[in-house]
């Protein structure tokens, strides 16, 4: 099918953008990678009178070491995420979750900045994200705001990102030394997960000493597994002792029915993906 | 009307084209490339994969604007001098297609998975493959075919004459 | 892959070369180089564009249409309505009214004033571009008065006009035809009613009910037609695959000559029964392309294509078995309810029917029934779909044997070996009254076990369960046969069906020596190029490259029945061997007077006329170029080598195979992971193998693909939920393995190659091996059925159905009729064995 008539505009810098922005409202949609979106202009669920395409912003591409923590771009695409070298010694559960995310020719242009704006409760980047305590910086007219992950994902396809603004880079604390594992369970394999568990957790002398597990489609946004990472933290690195605390994974989740399973069998799906995905994560 | 230029198969073209025209549309109805072909509208299926790039991309899921300046390969810039690229050869002599729908997407896709690894598993061929659909083929030919490009598989001459 | 040893052809007494042979494809240049001609990239001067509005409503009143804007529009030609085109497009024909009183509803192209389903159209928009024409379909204004809509199958069957929801409420009723055979009016067997009577009181009964989910064809390649109305001839190019059948069926509708029509299947992207059907996306084209001049196309896109082409299966099936103590089979009876949909198809209620002569499988049943009612619902219609009734029975009867065999306590292996046809019984007339020509099925078995590994994974199956591994492992096994070689023309007679089953070939010898062929079998990806090329190859002895075959045009093909029911080469094949013989007949007096020798003295070998014990010859060629030229003919010979045949099968022919799958189930998640696939399959003589295994291999998957993944699923409101890839789920070389296929062959007898048809097989025999499997796994859990598709939460809940379920109580009778409701995930036995194991 064929998209609505729009408009359309590919500016070379934020700030071009952040204009074209300001002067078209919610008239207006941003597209990075478009993998989310051209489905959607197909379907003409969506008909935005103008297209503003980041895909000439240089600037937005790439990931940086900035100190304490490594910087991606926006417009970086999951194939070089995937293959990053600083997200894979800093922060692997994002690897690992790129790794599984679509297919080849999606990860070649689908954007990771495009794909946490896009904000699908099912989408495999919140999880990591939110576990990882990433910090998301958001461009607008009137400068530039920093959200914690806790805060950007608002709702189903929603975040902090206001009318006007556009994501421009994704800060993930340092963690290295960390063993990770994102635990995807689909059907079929161009599906979007059912349910999937991302976790890194520090292991020492066979003690993990802390852990981060986040939850993906578990409710309306991702979700951070806090009872499980606390109930984790002191323990031994052992499947009785993972089991345990991962029996605690569905608390406070709030999951869909839909064709592949109903909320009960997602709560207790997710009691297992996390058993495992901390198990693999901690190389046990 | 934006104006784009699109060096295609090696061929540069400068065409005005609407901001909504798909790259797939822009390909078959304005270059007539017509052996990239559209078999989904939610980028499952990857009947329509070229090279973008030179890296695989869905093309009914990109714009042709954003193509612009680009360089597009498809199945029909392959072959050269009339010798066929050795995934396409691969195909046919693995019997890797029936209805041929799906195929030049999958070759495409195939020759991208060889190029970022040229001695793939038999997982590897599949999870790279796994945004391409196919309904004839069961996918056991295929697989074997990439496996056959990569040269993991006995010699054609040789299946040939095990089977004569 | 057994390659079938040189056969000594009957007729010429030449040594087969090309039969047998793994020829790479002649199709295949033009795909792998993207050269391909789909109806989709056919562009004409001046051609226009249809975009559908379709309705979003599975059952309602059109109060108000109006497509003033839309027809304002840019560039937009015309914008049609039901009202506008009532009269000319009549109703769209079903070929095979099961019985003199089936109640069909009138079927419109275009609905005028009501819609039976959700992507019904109801107004066409015809624009100079494709995108404006989808621009001004948005701008289409309808109101829609909802209407209760009939969607599930079995309250439709039990609605009538003065209760429930009736799907079309002028017809009264939504009960379309009812449709019995039983083998004691039939004379074909004894009263399965005392059979099973007999086994209550001294013997074993199951029953089982199971649902064949609704499935979507899904080929690759979106339907599009396009029409040239321009000269004297309408000619449509669309992606079909009955370019014969259309061309009746238009001319019929539109009550204008066959010779006023020329369609055109150009390269067709998959089918699988799917583009066996006259739409009223074709329809609607035709009509546009008639009233405004032009040339038109409509091409769907694929939401259109999963929601409108005509869906597969979608059945309930109550089937009995009944056995002696030992395990002797004694009766089976099958009563179905097939879901037509809002229409009745082309083949419509004829596809459960065809499952009816084979249901009985490859067992020595005596005793036989099998109804079937068919139903109208809102929903979209139902067709063929690869295997079309053959795979519905196949499931039910190879589920039930397993369930028979648990009851027993037998392996489900012992108790098919015991009840099977021997390899000395045939030929074998079975209780539907078909005769098995051929078949061995301890030879396939023996092959698919061996090869399986059997025994050894049953001993691990045993040592997972004693060790309570969450994992388990279970074995599937399918011994199927089906018919194919559709059809003698006598039987669809007897059958109602509308027309008949023959098929048509042409051979002409070229006066360069090459040989172009004709079949009215038109292909749309299985390799009928290559395959008909060594036929005539060997037939004539002439280079396989030099054999040219010419299809899906009836203006070069003119004649044909087309390509389903893997009927090609069993009835095509057979009218190429025909057509090419009578090349040879209407060359050798040519070669003899050209050979100055007696007709009597000559032999035709190695594609020559030999003048017998000497070195005298010609070549079919040289024969060929002499009377082209004609100089030097016999008196009263016609010049000309061309031959036309048409074959009417004298029966149908029985493929059969042994199918074996092991499957691990996680017993935490639900999640299912196969392990290994075997098939032996006897397919008869093998023309090519490297074809024949690539519509094993793909048969296979979508048969497991019934299994594990694939459904179309209605909301409430009859709205289809699975109405994109993203939905429906096409599985992916990620979630499919590769598999050890093998054959063995014992060639038909009813027909001269000995070929008995593959493009099923695989379809047919898979679905249950792969649900055999999981519920294998599952026994020790108290499991006995997990409904299709066996999603990861339907296996997970069947293992924890028990937990606060019933107890007590024999599978047998007492879970007789488990409670089988469309919201259950899956069905439980309320008994048997020990669920606590693990």
């Amino acid at each position: 099918m064929i998209p609505a008539q729009f408009d359309y505009v590919a500016p070379t810098s934020v700030e071009e953008a952040l204009s074209v922005l300001a002067q078209h409202g919610d008239e207006a949609k941003v597209i990075a990678g478009g993998q989310s979106l051209l489905p959607v202009l197909r379907m003409r669920l969506n008909a935005p009178e103008i297209v503003v395409d980041l895909g000439r912003i240089d600037a937005l591409r790439g990931v940086r070491d900035d100190g304490d923590a490594i910087v991606i771009g926006a417009m970086t695409t999951h194939n070089d995420v995937l293959h990053d070298p600083l997200v894979r010694e800093h922060a692997f559960v994002v690897t690992k979750a790129v790794a599984q995310l679509a297919d080849p020719q999606v990860r070649h242009r689908g954007t990771f900045g495009g794909a946490v704006s896009h904000a699908d409760p099912a989408g495999d980047l919140g999880a990591p994200s939110l576990a990882l305590d990433a910090e998301f910086v958001i461009a607008g007219r009137s400068g530039t705001r920093t959200v914690a992950a806790d805060d950007f994902f608002v709702d189903l396809f929603a975040t902090a990102i206001e009318e006007g603004e556009i994501l421009t880079e994704v800060r993930i604390p340092k963690r290295s030394g960390w063993g990770a594992h994102y635990e995807k369970f689909v059907r079929v394999a161009h599906q979007w997960p059912i349910v999937a568990v991302a976790a890194a957790v520090h292991v020492e002398g066979g003690t993990i000493r802390e852990a981060r597990v986040g939850l993906t489609n578990m409710g309306s946004t991702p979700l951070r597994a806090r009872s499980v990472e606390s109930a984790l933290v002191g323990q031994p690195a052992t499947d009785e002792a993972v089991r345990a605390a991962a029996a605690t994974a569905a608390e406070g989740t709030n999951p869909p029915s839909d064709l592949n399973g109903d909320a009960d069998y997602r709560r207790h799906l997710v009691t297992v993906l996390t058993r495992r995905a901390v198990l693999a994560a901690a190389g046990a | 009307m934006t104006r784009i230029t699109v060096t295609g198969d090696g061929a540069t073209d400068s065409d005005d084209v609407e901001p909504r025209t798909l790259l797939v549309h822009y390909l078959r109805e304005q270059l007539g490339k017509t052996g990239t072909v559209v078999g989904c509208d939610t980028s499952n299926c990857g009947a329509c994969t070229v090279h973008l790039g030179g890296r695989s991309e869905k093309s009914c899921n990109v714009l042709a604007v954003q193509a612009d300046g680009a360089v597009v390969t498809t199945v029909e810039g392959l072959a050269h001098d009339g010798e066929l690229h050795p995934v396409q050869e691969a195909f046919r002599e693995c019997h890797a297609l029936q209805c041929g729908y799906c195929t030049t997407g999958m070759i495409m896709q195939s020759i991208d998975l060889l190029n970022d690894n040229p001695s793939p598993s038999e997982d590897e061929i599949r999870s790279g493959l796994e945004g391409n659909l196919c309904r004839c083929t069961g996918y056991h030919n295929i697989v074997k075919a990439v496996q056959s490009a990569a040269g993991q598989l006995p010699s054609t001459d040789a299946l040939e004459r095990s089977n004569s | 892959m057994t390659v079938t040893e040189d056969r000594q052809s009957e007729a010429t007494g030449q040594t087969a070369k090309e039969v047998g042979r793994d020829r790479r494809r002649k199709e295949d240049q033009r795909l792998i180089t993207g050269r391909t001609r789909w109806t989709d990239n056919i562009t004409l001067p001046g051609m226009l564009h249809i975009a559908m509005v379709r309705s979003p409503y599975a059952h309602a009143r059109i109060t108000h249409l109006d497509t003033s804007e839309a027809k304002a529009a840019t560039n937009v030609v015309a914008v049609l309505t039901g009202q506008d085109v009532k009269e000319e497009q009549g109703s769209l024909p079903n070929a095979w009214p099961i019985k003199a009183d089936q109640v069909a509803p009138d079927h419109p192209s275009v609905a005028v004033d009501r819609v039976s389903f959700a992507g019904e159209i109801v107004a066409v928009v015809i624009a100079r571009s494709a995108a404006e024409a989808r621009d001004a379909a948005e701008l289409v204004d309808v109101d829609y008065e909802e209407l209760p809509a009939a969607l599930d199958l079995r309250e439709a069957a039990a609605a009538d006009a003065d209760q429930g929801v009736l799907a079309h409420p002028e017809l009264g009723t939504n009960k379309s035809a009812y449709w019995s055979f039983d083998s004691a009016e039939a004379g074909t067997g004894s009263s399965v009613d005392n059979a099973i009577a007999a086994a209550r009181a001294d013997g074993v009964v199951v029953e089982r009910e199971y649902r064949q989910q609704r499935l979507i064809p899904a080929f690759m390649e979106p339907r599009s037609v396009v029409v040239d109305p321009t000269g004297e001839q309408l000619t449509v190019w669309s992606a079909t695959q009955i370019p014969h059948i259309l061309r009746f069926l238009f001319a019929a509708v539109l009550g204008i000559s066959e010779s006023k029509l020329r369609v055109i299947a150009p390269d067709v992207g998959g089918g699988f029964g799917g583009k066996l059907q006259i739409t009223p996306e074709e329809f609607i084209t035709i009509l546009s392309a008639r009233r405004l001049g032009k040339p038109v196309k409509y091409t769907e896109t694929r939401s259109e294509s999963l929601m409108a082409a005509h869906h597969g299966r979608d059945q309930w099936q109550k089937i009995t078995v009944s056995a002696t103590k030992d395990g002797t089979v004694t009766g089976l009876k099958l009563d179905l309810i097939a879901d037509l949909g809002a229409y009745v198809a082309i083949m419509g209620g004829g596809v459960p029917v065809l499952g009816a002569f084979i249901a009985n499988a490859i067992y020595k049943f005596p005793a036989y029934q099998f109804n079937v009612q068919t139903v109208l619902t809102n929903k979209t219609w139902v067709d063929a779909y690869r295997g079309a009734g053959r795979p519905e029975v196949t499931f039910a009867v190879e589920r039930i044997m397993d369930e028979l065999a648990d009851e027993l306590g037998m392996d489900p292996l012992e108790l098919r070996r015991k009840n099977w046809i021997t390899k000395d019984e045939f030929p074998f007339t079975t209780v539907t009254g078909l005769t098995y020509d051929t078949g061995d099925y301890e030879a396939a078995t023996a092959k698919a076990t061996e090869m399986f590994g059997y025994d050894e994974l049953r001993a691990e199956q045993k040592r997972r369960r004693e060790a309570k591994d969450p994992v388990q492992l279970g074995i599937g096994i399918s011994t199927f046969t089906e018919m194919c070689g559709l059809a003698p023309s006598r039987v669809l007679g007897t059958l109602n069906y509308g027309a008949g089953g023959w098929e048509s070939a042409s051979v002409r010898m070229l006066p360069t020596g090459k040989v172009e062929v004709l079949t009215g079998s038109t292909p749309h990806g299985q390799g009928h190029e290559t395959a008909w090329s060594q036929i005539v190859a060997d037939r004539l002895g002439v280079a396989y490259e030099d054999v040219e075959v010419l299809h899906g045009d009836t203006a070069i093909a003119h004649k044909g029945m087309d390509t389903y029911g893997s009927r090609s080469l069993t009835v095509g094949g057979e009218a190429l061997v025909l057509a090419a013989d009578k090349v040879i007949e209407k060359a050798r007096p040519i070669a003899a007077h050209l050979l100055e020798a007696s007709v009597d003295d000559l032999e035709f070998t190695g594609g020559r006329f030999n003048v017998k014990g000497t070195d005298k010859g010609l070549a079919i060629g040289e024969v060929a170029l002499a009377t082209f030229a004609a100089h030097n003919l016999p008196d009263g010979v016609e010049p000309t080598l061309d031959s036309d045949a048409t074959y009417d099968p004298i029966d149908f022919s029985y493929p059969h195979g042994t199918h074996l799958c092991a499957m691990e189930v996680d017993t935490e998640t639900g999640g299912l992971t196969m392990r290994k696939y075997v098939c032996v399959d006897d397919i008869g003589t093998i023309v090519n193998p490297l074809i024949v295994e690539g519509q094993v291999h793909g048969g296979l998957v979508q048969g497991i693909a019934q299994a594990l993944w694939e459904e179309a699923v209605h909301d409430d409101a009859g709205t289809l939920v699975s109405a994109s890839f993203v939905d429906y789920l096409v599985p992916t070389a990620a979630d499919t393995i590769s598999f050890e296929t093998a054959n063995t062959v014992s060639p038909s007898t009813t027909n001269t190659l000995g070929t008995k048809g593959v493009g099923e097989a695989g379809a047919i025999a898979s679905t249950p091996a792969v649900v055999n499997a999981v519920v294998d796994a599952l026994r020790p859990f108290g499991v006995n059925d997990v409904r299709m598709p066996c999603t990861p939460e339907r296996v997970w809940k069947a293992i924890h159905a028990r937990d606060g379920a019933e107890s007590g109580g024999a599978p047998t009778e007492g879970a007789a009729a488990p409670h089988f409701d469309e919201q259950d995930t899956a069905d439980r036995t309320a008994g048997g064995t020990d669920g606590s194991v693990l």
